[in-house]
């Protein structure tokens, strides 16, 4: 797992109480995490302050599973 | 139309002196101070240095993670409390109807610690919000009645009474007339509150309202001495199962103690002194006594508000004498502040429960630190230096004065089958 990766599901586990194995490519925050919209909003903001970038909100739509959030991270960070 | 009548259910305690209604009461008759050094935050530069915290208590003992992490301290204490007296009050939950059992809880502040940690965090991070999207949520006040309901289904009446130091007797009153009115059959009432925090403990500070007893604080909430300078913060909760009593009777509920009569009044003042000769909490009691179709020789022990502060305790029991003339000298009186410190929007709680003991009991809890009574009491009043006193208890009558003069009144009466 990429250094990105491991720690985006890092934060997963730690906001949303989930197990590790439940953190795959494919799992959507809401439908598989069981995060509400506030979660989501949480998980957005630890993102930001983790790797130190802004998510404006029209982005911040399209982040809804663990891989579209490790990738617009790999995309947006040095 | 006929008001109905209305009884206690279940019980809970979250208490420094105790974590449940057995502990809370094994300290009450055994005179034991809550007082204990600050652990929640870095007090050292702070005049006072101690309270009455919890002991041994980790809220995700009995909240899930996930549920604990959206609620502020006060709202933990408020669940925790609450959930011991709806497991106490052993509600048939298939068979109850959920939408007619309400939820009306007391707060003075409500999430304190929540505002404070989020400021403190916005100011380390140059005045640019980063704002957790849970902090509203958890900051206010009526979250606790929200996530008690959430938490049992209940879906009658839900909100949170703010008044102070009398937040949760006003709870408390409120639960009761919707019930004697018929719009519940049951409640889940009761208050807490979780103040100690930098701006808790600085604010009262700052208002000269706390002891700064620090080198002897397990004596420092010390209502009615004549060396008393202040009161000491205390942290937790307490709950009450109010029900309307055919319905307590026809599920073969334990009935714990009748509630008689709810009193209130304002003292139209100042904001935080009472006024000199008691006045509002002279109306409140005479309040409660009409409400509860009683006469002051119908009282046997007073809870007082009693917090250990300089101006209050003296006015309460003029407004007593005043009320109560010579049966003032044979009711037994004390303040379990003495013992339990003062949890501000959670003290009609703590001090609810107390009441209800005392009467299953039949035992008054005493006011400890009594080492020279004031002067400016009289000598004939029993405040019940101490030691816990057996006697017969029938009714006992509970009062609260809040900050803004805001005054509540209860009487709890025993039930005899």
């Amino acid at each position: 797992m990429s250094d990105i990766a491991s720690k985006v599901t890092k934060i997963i586990v730690e906001k949303l109480g989930v197990e590790e194995s439940e953190v795959t490519t494919e799992a959507s925050f809401t439908n598989d995490l069981g995060a509400d919209s506030l979660d989501t909003v949480e998980l957005i903001m630890e993102f930001e302050k983790e790797f130190n970038v802004s998510i404006p909100d029209d982005q911040a739509e399209n982040i809804q599973t663990v891989g579209q959030a490790v990738s617009y991270l790999e995309d947006n960070t040095k | 139309m006929e008001l109905k009548r209305v009884v206690v259910t279940g019980l809970g305690a979250l208490t420094p002196i105790g974590n449940d209604v057995d502990s809370f009461w094994e300290s009450l008759k055994n005179g034991v101070s809550g007082a204990n050094l600050i652990t929640r935050f870095d007090c050292s530069a702070y005049k006072t240095r101690f309270a009455c915290e919890l002991k041994n208590f980790e809220p995700t003992d009995f909240i899930a993670r996930q549920d604990a992490r959206k609620m502020d301290l006060f709202t933990q204490f408020g669940v925790v409390a609450a959930d011991q007296a709806v497991a106490d009050a052993g509600f048939d939950m298939d068979k109850v109807n959920k939408n007619k059992i309400g939820v009306i809880w007391g707060s003075g502040i409500g999430g304190l610690k929540t505002f404070e940690e989020e400021m403190l965090n916005l100011a380390a991070t140059d005045m640019i919000p980063k704002i957790n999207p849970f902090f509203i949520p958890k900051m206010i006040a009526d979250s606790a009645s929200g996530q008690i309901s959430m938490r049992h289904g209940f879906r009658g009446p839900n909100f949170v009474t703010v008044s102070a130091c009398a937040s949760t007797n006003n709870a408390v009153i409120d639960a009761f007339n919707y019930i004697r009115l018929g719009r519940m059959v049951a409640c889940v009432t009761g208050g807490s509150e979780a103040a100690v925090t930098r701006a808790g403990i600085g604010g009262f500070n700052a208002l000269r309202a706390l002891s700064t007893r620090n080198d002897d604080y397990k004596t420092a909430s010390r209502p009615y001495d004549a060396d008393r300078d202040g009161f000491v913060l205390g942290e937790g909760g307490a709950s009450l199962i109010l029900e309307e009593y055919e319905h307590a009777k026809a599920r073969g509920a334990k009935i714990y103690c009748e509630l008689a009569g709810g009193g209130m009044s304002s003292d139209a003042y100042h904001i935080t002194a009472p006024h000199p000769d008691g006045l509002g909490a002279f109306l409140s009691m005479e309040d409660a006594l009409r409400d509860a179709n009683m006469v002051p020789e119908d009282i046997d022990y007073i809870n007082t508000h009693g917090t250990s502060t300089g101006l209050g305790d003296p006015q309460e029991i003029t407004a007593i004498e005043n009320l109560f003339k010579d049966h003032a000298y044979k009711v037994s009186v004390s303040s379990t502040k003495s013992m339990t410190g003062h949890l501000l929007g959670g003290a009609g709680a703590v001090e609810s429960v107390a009441a209800i003991l005392a009467i299953k009991h039949q035992m008054v809890p005493p006011t400890i630190n009594l080492f020279n009574v004031d002067e400016k009491i009289d000598a004939r009043i029993d405040l019940t230096p101490n030691v816990a006193k057996a006697r017969k208890i029938d009714v006992v009558l509970s009062n609260c004065f809040g900050f803004g003069g805001h005054n509540a009144t209860l009487i709890f009466k025993k039930y005899n089958g």
